[in-house]
């Protein structure tokens, strides 16, 4: 590293198209030859620096400098031949074409009007040589793993000349052998004289590789720090603002005699036919949180639309409070104050277009409440919309404002406060504060330990250890459809013996105390 | 009233007139006396009560094909079937008032069956949408053939009157609408078409079931998601923008323009029922404005047409330009922007203040 200076962001501003301050005022400077942390919670407004260097989204403010000129990223094509490169979270690939067809896609060398396949062969083989990356560039990408498609994506930047090389959380998709591969890799590139932006919010990794860290949180960055010269708790302080703690006074419990909701051997299948539940048996009472954790894909999705009943084929059996709900409607699900915070909020948790009002209604204006015969109280619904927004905090310029408009924390307090406005006896939540700030996330977290104080069962399936860990009272591992384990007690159990549940590694043998008999 | 609201008034405001603008300059190209043909466009609707009358009285058949179209759009329910039922609504409406002569209860009868007819026709996509998931979009496109050509077959073999030219019975005298207005045929028709769309904005913003339809049509997954009977609203959206459009065919056929039924193409104003919901953005409230609107220049068309040299359907490409401009999401999007950035900033600033 250097301290030859290679690029600076000066004051960048970007404003999206709903109103969202994503980057209010941050500035970045790398050094040439250096692997530089770009470190923050979700939202922080990472990616979103990233896109304005790249190209895909224009600044409101600020300027960009590469090598001292003032310089305008139009399009990630400008982006690309300035020299700056980017490896997306999403891998951009074709998957029915091959290594080497992708790496040179766009770029083709030519024969005449077609494409001189063997060229493009070779020069994938001197690029894949030259970078020490062992690959086979006539496999198809469809056919390699994970952690080697993310290689191809660096070799397509690398390929189009990139000097600045931007990774959008690369290890959040790898497993813990190809995240070092993929480090080793990255210190080769850095040799080489390459510049690498690091996107990441993982502070170890940051210890591991990074020379220097910029912290954002907010939208706002909070510094550039030598990574050498900064402990991880500073780090960690100085990325969620020690305002906010992340420990909460958990009540003593008080489980209820009842079953509220009762799961006996369930299996699903989805669409396609393949097994995503497999005889899956629990029970639920009011007053605890029962803590799901699993990597992704291994069934949640499918158990809470199925208890939910936005899916209804299945085998086995659910009961809420007694009663199957095998011919039961959706509607009728949550007659029996079964409240839902979904897992994707904009595909199915809101109505963008609509205001904040009408958002805050949809499960309940049938109830005599909020409507007489067929006409909805409209009096009722604003007066009672102005009490949740202040209630729940919801940042807004009136009920009137499109819900659309609202940044992801405020949109997460909407379905909050309607799913929880209802006063239900069992809440089902899915990944309830995914990507949203963590003064929001505080608050929903401290709302879901208040409802199982006050009686309230709840189902949360989250893919943050850390809320898991701090709020469930039963926490069960799901893999492949199954339960890996179940811990009665999570105080005993660490992050680590949870990973090892996660991937696989490790099984209970006996499955015990999923169900109260 | 926020920007994002502002900037949806300026920006349909600037479409028409950059589309007027356009009108324009093709006039100038094409006219040998283009000062001439733009004053009759624009002001020839005001230049006598006959004319003003004609504005109005065609406004009502748009009020009401516009309003069904709202309500089934609203929905998110493309169906393009209103053209049918306004159609099948005129015939059923002639049937009735043909042979059902009884003074008030007539026009009473026949407008309700002209209602009916247009539910049932319109409802026919969205049962096949219900139980087979066609497209209500192709089936409803294609099924407004089968309404032309059923009244087609009426009119020739069974209230096909012989002493008349490709025309039914005629209409008995009890079923006419009364004419509000000396010296127009501006008639009843005007009041039912008004109080269609007060109502229609009533249903859709102040009722359950249009609550329902607004949050199916916005986001289907979430309606489901919170509850809401997603097959009872696709079917009864079409089913009740069916009986608007129809009702419309009705009054049109009692209205004093008509003695007997005639029609023996589609009328277009099932067509222009889109235009009426792009320009009032759903809104049954805004109806008779766009239909005002739209009815002023056709008048002003028309009238162009028969003093100058200028054809009536430079009008089509006016309000082509207007649609695309209208519809196109990005069409001003970079001021919308700045707009937004504004008020962001301010809110900032505001932050830091407190």
């Amino acid at each position: 590293m250097s301290n030859e200076v290679l690029l600076q962001m000066k004051h960048i501003m970007k404003i999206y198209g709903n109103g969202a301050v994503a980057n209010e005022d941050v500035s970045l400077e790398l050094y040439k030859g250096e692997i530089h942390a770009l470190l923050g919670e979700n939202g922080a407004g990472k990616s979103t620096l990233m896109k304005v260097l790249f190209g895909i989204e224009t600044p409101d403010e600020g300027e960009i400098l590469l090598k001292g000129k003032q310089v305008t990223v139009r399009s990630p094509q400008a982006a690309i031949s300035m020299g700056i490169g980017m490896v997306h979270q999403h891998f951009m690939l074709v998957p029915s074409l091959t290594v080497a067809e992708n790496i040179i896609l766009g770029v083709a060398p030519r024969k005449g009007i077609f494409i001189d396949m063997d060229k493009a062969v070779s020069h994938a083989e001197k690029i894949a040589e030259e970078y020490n990356f062992d690959i086979d560039v006539r496999q198809k990408v469809e056919e390699i793993p994970v952690g080697v498609k993310q290689k191809v994506e660096i070799l397509k930047a690398l390929y189009r000349g990139a000097e600045i090389l931007i990774l959008d959380e690369p290890t959040a998709v790898l497993t813990p052998q190809e995240t070092d591969e993929l480090f080793v890799q990255l210190i080769k590139l850095k040799e080489k004289g390459h510049t690498i932006i690091f996107i990441s919010h993982k502070l170890d990794e940051i210890k591991k590789i990074c020379d220097r860290a910029t912290i954002m949180r907010n939208g706002r960055s909070m510094g550039t720090y030598d990574v050498k010269s900064i402990s991880t708790q500073e780090m960690s302080r100085l990325m969620v603002g020690h305002e906010i703690s992340l420990q909460f006074e958990k009540k003593e419990q008080h489980l209820s005699e009842k079953v509220l909701l009762k799961v006996r051997n369930l299996t699903v299948h989805n669409s396609q036919g393949v097994l995503k539940v497999d005889d899956l048996s629990f029970d639920l009472k009011g007053g605890e949180i029962l803590g799901i954790a699993g990597v992704e894909g291994n069934g949640q999705t499918e158990l809470i639309d199925t208890l939910t009943g936005l899916n209804s084929r299945y085998q086995g059996l659910i009961e809420i409070k007694g009663d199957s709900i095998a011919n039961e409607s959706i509607a009728g699900i949550r007659a029996k104050k079964l409240a839902h915070i979904p897992e994707d909020r904009m595909a199915s948790g809101c109505a963008r277009n609509l205001s904040i009002q009408e958002n805050l209604f949809s499960n309940q204006y049938h109830s005599p409440e909020y409507s007489r015969h067929q006409l909805l109280k409209t009096k009722v619904m604003e007066k009672r919309s102005d009490e949740l927004i202040k209630e729940y905090k919801i940042k807004c310029s009136s009920r009137r404002q499109h819900v659309g408009m609202l940044s992801g924390g405020n949109i997460q307090k909407v379905i909050v406060a309607r799913e929880f406005s209802t006063g239900p006896d069992i809440i089902i939540a899915n990944q309830p504060t995914r990507g949203i700030d963590v003064g929001a996330a505080a608050f929903i977290r401290k709302r879901l330990l208040e409802f199982r104080d006050a009686g309230c069962a709840v189902l949360l399936v989250s893919a943050d250890l850390t809320e898991i860990f701090s709020l469930s009272d039963r926490l069960a591992v799901m893999y492949k459809g199954k339960f890996a384990g179940i811990f009665n007690d999570t105080e005993h159990v660490s992050e680590d013996e949870l990973g090892q549940y996660m991937l696989g590694i490790k099984k209970a043998e006996v499955l015990e105390g999923a169900v109260y008999e | 009233m926020n920007s994002a609201k502002r900037f949806d008034i300026l920006r349909t405001l600037l479409s028409v007139i950059i589309a007027l603008g356009i009108s324009f300059i093709l006039i100038f190209m094409m006219s040998e006396q283009p000062v001439e043909a733009i004053k009759n466009l624009l002001f020839g609707p005001l230049s006598s009560k006959r004319n003003m009358g004609n504005v109005i009285e065609s406004m009502i058949p748009l009020i009401f094909t516009g309003t069904g179209v709202c309500i089934m759009f609203s929905a998110n329910q493309i169906n393009l079937s209103g053209e049918g039922a306004f159609q099948i609504g005129g015939l059923a409406a002639s049937c009735v008032a043909i042979y059902f002569t009884a003074d008030i209860l007539s026009p009473v009868a026949a407008l309700i069956c002209a209602g009916l007819a247009g539910a049932l026709f319109s409802v026919v996509p969205a049962i096949l949408k219900v139980t087979t998931t066609a497209s209500e979009m192709v089936s409803s496109l294609m099924i407004n053939y089968l309404a032309l050509y059923f009244g087609t077959y009426m009119l020739n073999n069974v209230i096909a009157d012989p002493k008349a030219n490709a025309a039914s019975y005629e209409l008995c005298e009890a079923s006419e609408l009364p004419v509000l207005i000396g010296g127009t045929r501006v008639h009843l028709g005007l009041i039912i078409a008004l109080l269609v769309a007060v109502l229609g904005y009533f249903f859709l913003y102040k009722t359950k079931l249009g609550y329902e339809l607004r949050l199916t049509g916005e986001n289907g997954a979430f309606a489901k998601y919170s509850g809401v009977n997603i097959v009872k609203v696709v079917v009864l959206s079409q089913l009740i923008g069916g009986f608007i459009a129809g009702l419309g065919g009705g009054v049109e056929m009692l209205s004093p323009i008509y003695s007997r039924f005639n029609w023996t193409s589609l009328t277009g104003y099932g067509w222009d029922a889109i235009i009426i919901c792009t320009l009032s953005k759903m809104n049954p409230l805004y109806t008779p404005f766009a239909a005002l609107f739209l009815a002023y220049l056709r008048t002003g068309a028309s009238i162009m047409s028969r003093r100058t040299d200028v054809t009536l359907e430079i009008v089509q490409i006016t309000q082509g330009i207007i649609i695309i401009l209208v519809v196109a999401e990005q069409f001003l999007s970079g001021y919308r922007h700045k707009l937004i950035a504004k008020e962001a900033k301010a809110a900032l600033k505001e932050e830091e203040v407190a």
